[in-house]
């Protein structure tokens, strides 16, 4: 295997990885738990590196998720004070326990190959270089090991309890009433951030984390309704985002990390502006169709009120019709247009008159119901 | 050592103090707005803001980076706004999303840059976790210059802008233009994040939004003193942590700052008076030990209705003992009446209510019967 199909392979699982427990911080609305989460497990990090002098120790993934796991704690128990609002309580956390992990690193640790930027900003190309090695056969990446298995826990996880991280999500309080703890339901999901945070940094730094945990589920989240569909289409997306980056980065010669999460977001907003009903085009379509509309509507009424009337011949020509209903010439013309195709209004000369359609469509318009 | 002849010191303790007075105060609208993540967003979005600059430019010029940063922070609060208001994508979704696509769009082009045989791109890396001794002459006196007309600006506009933090949708209807002032206020925001990038980095910048304001409002309820606690807080811990990093070789500024900084919130939760957690369990303590006062001064207080003219009236230690539970210690209870001035003993040993104690007791009254 090349080492660039294997760096391409351990973006595409580490994004994957990333995106299913993601879906759900999306969804609950503690997306930036994710941020906090992925800074405030340095710390632990470094004290286990510190106890094991060995940086591929699964100690460190363990110490790691669990220090993922405090900061939950710590936030939530200093939201518990109500001395502080919640964004204010996620904002003092983790700021202090990513400071200590620095401050650790850069006093106790300067020569070993754990620097403050390879946490912050990760490295995708070195990642072929760290070799899985069992009994003496070189089976691939280490990363690709370790971030296969989270892949697996995490799916794991989200398949086996499915129903209730579902109810807790969309319902916590029924979620509780039925006899499912929300607590616990909230603390595996942390546990499974905190532990896709941690396997994720060593290959694409913690900024990243955050990148592929929200960017394709919020992308899925405009494309999809379902919780099912939005994880799969999450997943996708996250695939697709770590691919382009990486082309990106490859072509370019720049940061891998980066160039994904930049992907990210170039994925996301190609989904805000061309969704098929959520997008802005969409939205734009949408609102000229029902100015148009209203437009048709105006038409025929205004019509329908000068009809037989002395006012008529003045109120009703074609030309200067645009004065009376204080259009623009254009949208006037658009208008009758559209009232033509739809054989609401048709032409006696240089009059517009409503058709039978037309009159009925006026009359809804004005009391709710066709009259007589 | 002479602290303050050295020329590095000195100028990293006056741009600390500026920056520090400058997040302060305007974090503290931010706090109060429930905005206090939007500075973690704001912060990281500005790198690409400061590479660009710099590409643009070849020049480190303060003003230059100040700028690029600025202008970046501040496209991102707009890209945020856009997908806040225009999809259904949550606020913090949005927010981690912009933080961590921006920022890896600043690691694409500080890769770039670092790629390119220009030795004056380095230091450009100093921006992620600050560096205080960095700061010359030119950056401390572009500091000052923008944080000092930032708070010219929220002193001219303090009505508007405590009104906009506590209730927009009057000021709204007292015809103020709120979308404005909630530009103008954000933008300050950016300028006081962007101040303190060079000195405490992207990273961390955020904790000097959050942390002096959430350490003020533990002191005071009052717009005014907050945002002067707040900027004295960011201004400690600013000129704390800058000179013992500057002084103390291998230790970040940033981090040393927030360590300094969550030691001041730590502080102000536990021991701020009124609302801090040391008072609140002295009061609980006393309020348990006070619950079985009540029914007594109730007692007291019904007896004394029926004297309404001679509100002085006494009444013997006997009669409450009959309407009070035989477990009680009455006497105990009228002793300790008295010493929080609320009953008095008359002479031939008689109990009576105080007039304090009689508004005690009306307000009981009252609140029971609200609460009907």
């Amino acid at each position: 295997m090349s080492a660039e199909l294997e760096i391409v392979l351990i973006a595409v699982v580490t994004a994957v990885a990333a995106a299913l427990p993601g879906t759900y911080l999306v969804l609950r609305r503690t997306a930036m738990v994710s941020d906090a989460i992925s800074h405030a497990i340095l710390p632990g990090i470094v004290v286990a590196f510190f106890l094991t002098h060995d940086l591929n120790s699964p100690l460190l993934l363990l110490a790691a998720a669990a220090t993922g796991v405090l900061t939950v704690f710590l936030i939530e128990g200093l939201l518990r004070t109500r001395l502080v609002p919640e964004d204010a309580s996620i904002g003092l956390v983790f700021p202090l326990l990513f400071s200590i992990g620095v401050i650790l690193i850069s006093r106790y640790a300067g020569d070993v190959h754990l620097d403050t930027d390879s946490v912050l900003l990760g490295e995708l190309a070195f990642a072929p270089f760290d070799r899985l090695v069992l009994s003496g056969v070189d089976v691939g990446p280490r990363a690709l090991w370790t971030m296969s298995a989270i892949l697996l826990l995490n799916l794991g996880f989200i398949l086996l309890a499915w129903k209730e991280l579902k109810l807790a999500t969309v319902d916590s309080s029924l979620a509780a009433l039925l006899g499912f703890s929300p607590v616990v339901i909230h603390y595996s999901l942390m546990a499974m951030v905190s532990l896709t945070a941690v396997g994720a940094f060593d290959a694409v730094g913690s900024i990243l984390v955050v990148a592929l945990m929200i960017a394709p589920p919020a992308t899925a989240y405009l494309l999809v309704d379902r919780l099912g569909p939005m994880l799969w289409v999450g997943a996708g997306v996250a695939a697709l985002s770590a691919i382009l980056g990486y082309f990106v980065a490859y072509v370019l010669d720049v940061s891998i990390a980066g160039s994904m999460a930049v992907a990210c977001g170039f994925v996301f907003s190609l989904a805000l502006a061309l969704a098929p009903r959520r997008g802005l085009l969409a939205q734009a379509r949408r609102r000229s169709a029902q100015h148009l509309d209203l437009g048709v509507r105006m038409l025929v009424v205004h019509l329908l009120h000068h009809q037989d009337t002395a006012a008529e011949i003045e109120e009703c020509r074609l030309p200067g019709l645009h004065h009376h209903l204080q259009w623009t010439e254009a949208h006037t013309r658009q208008v009758v247009g559209e009232a033509e195709s739809r054989s609401l209004v048709e032409h006696a000369g240089d009059l517009l008159v409503a058709t039978a359609q037309g009159r009925l469509l006026a009359e809804v318009a004005i009391v709710g119901e066709p009259v007589g | 050592m002479d602290l303050f002849g050295d020329y590095t010191l000195r100028m990293v303790a006056v741009g600390s103090a500026v920056l520090g007075a400058t997040s302060g105060a305007l974090g503290s609208f931010a706090y109060l707005r429930r905005q206090s993540l939007l500075g973690d967003a704001v912060s990281h979005a500005a790198l690409p803001g400061i590479a660009l600059a710099f590409m643009l430019t070849s020049s480190k010029a303060p003003l230059v980076m100040l700028i690029g940063a600025a202008l970046a922070g501040w496209l991102a609060t707009l890209v945020m706004g856009v997908v806040v208001s225009r999809s259904r994508v949550p606020f913090d979704s949005a927010l981690g999303m912009v933080l961590a696509v921006f920022f890896g769009f600043g690691l694409v082009l500080l890769t770039h840059i670092q790629k390119q045989p220009d030795a004056a791109q380095a230091g450009l890396d100093s921006f992620l976790f600050g560096q205080a001794a960095s700061l010359l002459r030119r950056d401390v006196v572009t500091m000052s210059v923008l944080g000092v007309a930032a708070l010219v600006i929220v002193a001219v506009m303090w009505k508007e802008f405590k009104l906009l933090s506590f209730d927009p949708e009057f000021a709204a209807s007292l015809g103020m233009p709120v979308r404005r002032l909630d530009g103008l206020l954000t933008l300050l925001l950016v300028v006081a994040i962007v101040i303190g990038l060079q000195t405490v980095g992207v990273v961390l910048m955020s904790a000097m939004i959050v942390a002096p304001a959430a350490a003020a409002r533990q002191w005071s309820r009052r717009l005014a003193p907050m945002v002067a606690i707040a900027a004295g807080v960011g201004i400690f811990s600013g000129v704390t942590g800058s000179v013992a990093s500057a002084l103390i070789p291998k230790l970040p500024t940033g981090p040393t700052i927030v360590l300094v900084l969550s030691t001041v919130v730590v502080v102000s939760l536990v021991g701020a008076p009124q609302r801090g957690l040391l008072w609140r369990w002295i009061r609980l303590g006393d309020l348990r030990h006070g619950t079985d006062l009540d029914p007594i001064l109730m007692h007291l207080y019904a007896l004394s209705m029926q004297h309404e003219d001679d509100p002085g009236h006494g009444h013997p230690v006997a009669v409450l003992r009959t309407m009070s539970p035989s477990e009680t210690d009455v006497g105990s209870a009228l002793e300790r009446l008295a010493d929080r001035g609320l009953a008095i003993r008359t002479e031939g040993g008689l109990w009576a209510p105080t007039p304090i104690g009689c508004r005690e007791a009306r307000r009981r009254v009252e609140r029971e019967t609200e609460g009907s």
